[in-house]
C-alpha cells in the first residue's frame, strides 16, 4: 500500500510540477467487529458488514451524515396517491466504478436478484413491500413478475404490494443496492471478489486480505467525488473490544465501531473527547413463553415478573454506558412514532413488588407452592449480569430461577423450539420504523420465540398496514403496543445505545439513532 | 527409512477417515445449525438455505457428498465467509499459523534448553531457584494474561511495537505475539530439559566418561546433551500442534489472520465445512509432526531404529 501511495504521489507531483510538495493521502481507519461473510451486499446481514458495503454502493437512496435520508442515485421520485407506485428519476452522471452508466436495469437485475431463491439471500424478506416479493422468493412466481421495471434507462417505477410509509427509508438499505448486471452476468458469484468488484458507491474496492485489512479507495466515477474528502478508507475487522481499543490507544485506528463496556469509566476519563455514545435503534428484552403449560403463559405471572425486575439497577449499576431503562418495546426516537409507555413506570419500587406479590398469589404462587423458572440466555459476560441480577430481583418474590446459558446457536435453537420459560432476546431495527418492532410479537412470526399471541393486536397491526394516514397509523401501531404491554407480552429491560471511540480529529462524524456512518461524509482536520 | 516412512503414511489414512467420519458426525449432532441467530429465518428462506448447501439432504448423504468432494481436494465453501472457500481461507490463513508457531518454538527451545541447562548443572544454586521461580511463574500465568499486558506496556506506553495486526509478518508486528506465544513453552522446556539432564548426568554412562577423564564441556555435549533432549523432543511434537493450533488466544488478541480462531468461531458459527476443513487440515498436521518427531529420535537415540 505504501509503494502504491508514493506512485499516486509522486505521479500527481510530476504532473503539477510540484516535486518539493507530495500529495499527503488522507486515510481513515476504522475497526470493525467482524470479518464480513461477503461483500456482495445481497449476502450479508450484519452490521460490521454495512459499514463496508455502504462505501462502495450507494442506493436509490442514501443516509447523510446525520442519518436522515437524502437521495442517492435517484435525483427525484413521485409517489402515487394510494402510495404503492413509486417513479424514481436517476441522475445521468451516476457511474460504475468502470465507468459504465448506472442503470434503471441494474435495480431491475439486484432486485430479481436477490429475491431470487438460487440466490438465497438471508435478507432479502426486507424487499417484502415490494409486489410479488414474497411470491418470487418462496419460488411460487417468476422473477420477471416482480414489482420493479426499468421504463428507460434513467426512469425506474417500483409497485408496492400495499402503502408502506418506510419503503423510501428501505431503500437506502444495503438489500436495495443495484448491483452491477454486466459485471455479474460475466463473474457470477465471484463478481464481488476483490480482482472484479465494481461499485457505484463514494469509494471502490482495492484489496480484501481475510481476516485482516479491507482496503478501498475514492472512486472518482462517483457524482459526488469531489466532495468526498478521504482519499482511502482500511477497515480493520477485529472481534476483541479490548484489542480494538489498545490500537485505538497506539493510534493505529481512527475509529473503533465500540469499545469495552466494562472500561467505560476509564475511558471517561482518559479519553473524554473521543468516547461517543448515542441511544441506538435496538431493544434488549426477555420473551416470555407463552405456550400452555410454561407459567408465564399466565399474564399475571408475567406481569408479576416485570414488575419486580428494576431496570434502573441495570442500566445504571450494571451496564453504566448510558443505555435507558425501557417501559416499552419500540425504541423511543424512532420515526413518526411515539412508543406508550407500560403504567408501571410510573408507579414506585415498593408498589411495583406490592403489585407483583398480590398478583403471583392470585396466580396460585406462594411460600407452599414456589414459582420456578427457565431463564435461557447466550454466552456472555454482560448477559450473565443481567440474568443473575433479574433472579435476584424476583427472589423476594419467592421465584426459584434456574439460568441456563448457552452459545448463540443454541440458544436460538432452543428458543425456537419453545425450551425455555424466560429467554434473552434483543433487536436492532431493521428499518426506523415502529412496524419492525411491532411485527415481532404478531401471531406466527418467526422471531416471535415466546408466541405471543392476540386475535385484536393482530388485527390492529393489520389495520395499520392499510392505513396511509401517517398519524392515524401510528395511533393504532401505539394502541397495539399499549395492548401488548398491558398483556406484558415480553419483559422489555432496556434501549440499546451505540458506542464508538472517534478520533477527535476527524470531522463529520455524527451520532445518529441508526449508528449509520458513512465514510464520504468524514475528514481530518489540516 | 523410507519404507518406514511410506507404511506410517499409508497407516495415516485411516486415522484420518475416523478423525473424519466422528468430527462430522458429532458436528452434526449439535444443536443449532449454521443459519440460527438472533435473526430467525422465514421458513421459505431457511429452506433455500439449506438447499443450496445440501443440508437438506440425509446425513448420510451429506456425508457420502462431503467424502467425496473430500477426495477431489474439495472442502467445499465456508458459510459464513460466503466470498471464500475454505481452502483459500486455510491457505491463507495456515502460513500465518505456522510462521508465528515456527518463531514461538524456535523461540522456546533457544531460550528453554540453555536455561534449563544452566539450571541443571548448578542444581541447588540461586540460579537454579530463579530459572525455576520464573519457569514456575510462567506455567501458571496463561497467555491470555500476558499478552495484553504486554500489548499495553510495549504497544500503548512505551509505544515501541505494535499492539496488533499482521503486517504481512512484520518482525515489528511478530514480536510480541510469538514472545506471548512462547512463554509458556520455554518454560516446560526449561523444566523438562533441568530434569532429563540431571538424570542423565547421574547415569553410568556419564560416569564412564567422567572417568575416561574427559573435560566437563565434552562430558555434557558428547555424552549427556543427546539422551537428554529425548523428553523434549518428544514433547515438541505435540507442542508444535499444540502451538500452531492453540494461538487461537493470541491470534485474537493481536488480531492475527491465523487458522487458530477458526477452530472455535467456525464452531460456535455452525460453520460445517470451515469445521472439518479445520479439523482434517489440523488431523494431517499432527499425523505429520508426529513421525517427523519419531524421525528425530531415532537420530537421537541410536536404540531406536526404524528399518524394519
Amino acid at each position: 500500500m505504501r509503494k502504491q501511495r508514493l506512485l499516486l504521489a509522486s505521479s500527481a507531483a510530476l504532473l503539477s510540477g510540484l516535486m518539493t510538495l507530495p500529495l499527503q493521502a488522507d486515510t481513515l481507519r476504522i475497526a470493525i467487529m467482524g470479518e464480513p461473510a461477503s461483500l456482495d451486499p445481497h449476502k450479508i446481514s450484519g452490521t460490521w458488514e454495512n459499514d463496508v458495503v455502504g462505501d462502495l454502493f450507494e442506493g436509490l437512496v442514501t443516509e447523510a451524515a446525520d442519518g436522515e435520508r437524502i437521495p442517492g442515485v435517484a435525483e427525484s421520485w413521485e409517489i402515487s396517491d394510494d402510495g404503492t407506485e413509486y417513479t424514481f428519476e436517476l441522475r445521468d452522471d451516476a457511474r460504475w466504478s468502470d465507468g459504465e452508466v448506472v442503470t434503471a436495469e441494474d435495480f431491475v437485475y439486484a432486485f430479481q436478484r436477490i429475491l431470487n431463491p438460487a440466490t438465497a439471500a438471508d435478507y432479502a424478506y426486507l424487499l417484502y413491500p415490494v409486489k410479488n416479493a414474497e411470491t418470487v422468493y418462496e419460488g411460487d412466481a417468476d422473477p420477471e413478475t416482480l414489482g420493479i421495471e426499468a421504463v428507460d434507462d434513467h426512469t425506474l417505477k417500483i409497485t408496492l404490494e400495499r402503502s408502506t410509509p418506510y419503503f423510501l427509508d428501505q431503500l437506502s438499505h444495503y438489500t436495495a443496492y443495484p448491483v452491477p448486471k454486466h459485471v455479474v452476468e460475466e463473474h457470477g458469484d465471484d463478481w464481488s471478489r476483490a480482482d472484479h468488484m465494481v461499485s457505484n458507491g463514494p469509494f471502490k474496492l482495492e484489496r480484501w486480505r481475510s481476516q485482516t485489512r479491507i482496503e478501498v479507495s475514492r472512486n472518482d466515477q462517483f457524482h459526488d467525488a469531489d466532495e468526498v474528502a478521504l482519499d482511502e478508507v482500511v477497515y480493520f475487522p477485529i472481534e476483541e473490544r479490548t484489542t480494538a481499543l489498545n490500537r485505538f490507544r497506539a493510534d493505529e485506528i481512527d475509529v473503533a465501531r465500540d469499545f469495552p463496556t466494562q472500561q467505560y469509566d476509564w475511558l471517561q476519563e482518559n479519553l473524554p473527547d473521543a468516547t461517543t455514545t448515542a441511544p441506538f435503534l435496538g431493544i434488549y428484552y426477555y420473551t416470555l413463553n407463552t405456550r400452555d403449560g410454561h407459567p408465564t403463559a399466565d399474564p399475571r405471572v408475567r406481569e408479576a415478573l416485570s414488575l419486580a425486575v428494576r431496570r434502573e439497577v441495570i442500566t445504571n449499576q450494571i451496564l453504566g454506558t448510558g443505555e435507558e431503562p425501557a417501559y416499552s418495546f419500540v425504541p423511543p426516537g424512532v420515526n413518526r412514532y411515539d412508543a406508550p409507555q407500560s403504567s408501571m413506570a410510573d408507579m414506585s419500587q415498593e408498589e411495583r413488588m406490592a403489585r407483583a406479590k398480590e398478583l403471583l398469589a392470585e396466580a396460585g404462587y406462594g411460600p407452599d407452592d414456589p414459582l420456578e423458572l427457565n431463564l435461557r440466555y447466550n454466552t456472555s459476560e454482560d448477559h450473565r449480569k443481567v440474568a443473575i441480577a433479574i433472579g435476584a430481583m424476583w427472589e423476594p418474590l419467592g421465584v426459584e430461577v434456574e439460568l441456563n446459558n448457552s452459545e448463540v446457536a443454541v440458544h436460538y435453537e432452543d428458543m425456537r423450539q419453545g425450551d425455555f420459560d424466560v429467554g434473552r432476546a434483543g433487536w436492532i431495527g431493521d428499518y426506523n420504523d415502529a412496524q419492525n418492532f411491532l411485527s415481532l410479537l404478531e401471531t406466527g412470526v418467526a422471531n416471535n420465540y415466546g408466541a405471543y399471541s392476540n386475535e385484536k393486536f393482530d388485527a390492529l397491526m393489520d389495520q395499520a398496514s392499510e392505513t396511509q394516514d401517517l398519524d392515524e397509523r401510528a395511533d393504532i401501531m401505539a394502541e397495539a403496543e399499549k395492548l401488548a404491554l398491558d398483556e406484558t407480552a415480553t419483559l422489555p429491560i432496556y434501549y440499546y445505545v451505540s458506542r464508538n471511540l472517534v478520533n477527535p480529529d476527524l470531522q463529520g462524524w455524527e451520532n445518529n439513532i441508526e449508528d449509520i456512518h458513512r465514510s464520504r461524509w468524514v475528514s481530518f482536520d489540516d | 527409512m523410507l519404507h518406514y516412512i511410506a507404511k506410517r503414511l499409508l497407516q495415516a489414512i485411516p486415522t484420518l477417515l475416523i478423525v473424519i467420519t466422528v468430527s462430522f458426525f458429532l458436528m452434526h449432532l449439535a444443536p443449532g445449525g449454521p443459519f440460527d441467530g438472533e435473526r430467525q429465518l422465514p421458513a421459505e428462506i431457511e429452506a433455500n438455505l439449506l438447499a443450496s448447501y445440501n443440508l437438506d439432504q440425509p446425513i448420510w448423504k451429506q456425508y457420502l457428498i462431503y467424502l467425496g468432494n473430500l477426495l477431489q481436494g474439495d472442502f467445499g465453501p465456508s458459510f459464513r465467509y460466503e466470498d471464500f472457500s475454505v481452502t483459500e481461507l486455510i491457505g491463507q490463513g495456515f502460513p500465518v499459523s505456522l510462521e508465528l508457531g515456527m518463531w514461538a518454538i524456535l523461540l522456546a527451545l533457544a531460550v528453554g534448553l540453555p536455561l534449563g541447562i544452566i539450571a541443571a548443572l548448578r542444581r541447588n544454586s540461586s540460579i537454579d531457584y530463579l530459572v525455576m521461580g520464573t519457569a514456575l511463574a510462567g506455567i501458571a500465568i496463561p497467555n491470555f494474561v500476558i499478552a495484553p499486558l504486554m500489548a499495553l506496556v510495549f504497544g500503548v506506553f512505551l509505544a515501541w511495537l505494535p499492539v496488533g495486526g499482521w503486517n504481512d509478518g512484520h518482525w515489528r508486528n511478530m514480536l510480541l505475539p510469538v514472545v506471548a506465544l512462547s512463554i509458556q513453552q520455554i518454560a516446560y522446556i526449561a523444566r523438562m530439559m533441568r530434569a532429563s539432564m540431571i538424570e542423565v548426568l547421574g547415569s553410568q554412562h556419564i560416569r564412564t566418561a567422567r572417568a575416561k577423564g574427559l573435560s566437563e564441556r565434552e562430558v555434557i555435549w558428547r555424552h549427556a546433551m543427546r539422551p537428554a533432549m529425548l523428553p523434549v523432543v518428544s514433547y515438541l511434537g505435540p507442542a508444535a500442534a499444540g502451538i500452531i493450533t492453540g494461538s487461537v488466544v493470541i491470534e485474537q488478541i493481536f488480531g492475527i489472520p491465523g487458522i487458530g480462531r477458526y477452530f472455535v468461531q467456525a464452531a460456535l458459527n455452525r460453520d460445517y465445512t470451515l469445521v472439518m476443513g479445520t479439523v482434517v487440515f489440523y488431523g494431517a498436521l499432527i499425523v505429520l509432526l508426529n513421525l517427523i518427531v519419531d524421525l528425530i529420535y531415532s537420530a537421537l537415540d541410536p536404540q531406536i531404529r526404524y528399518d524394519d
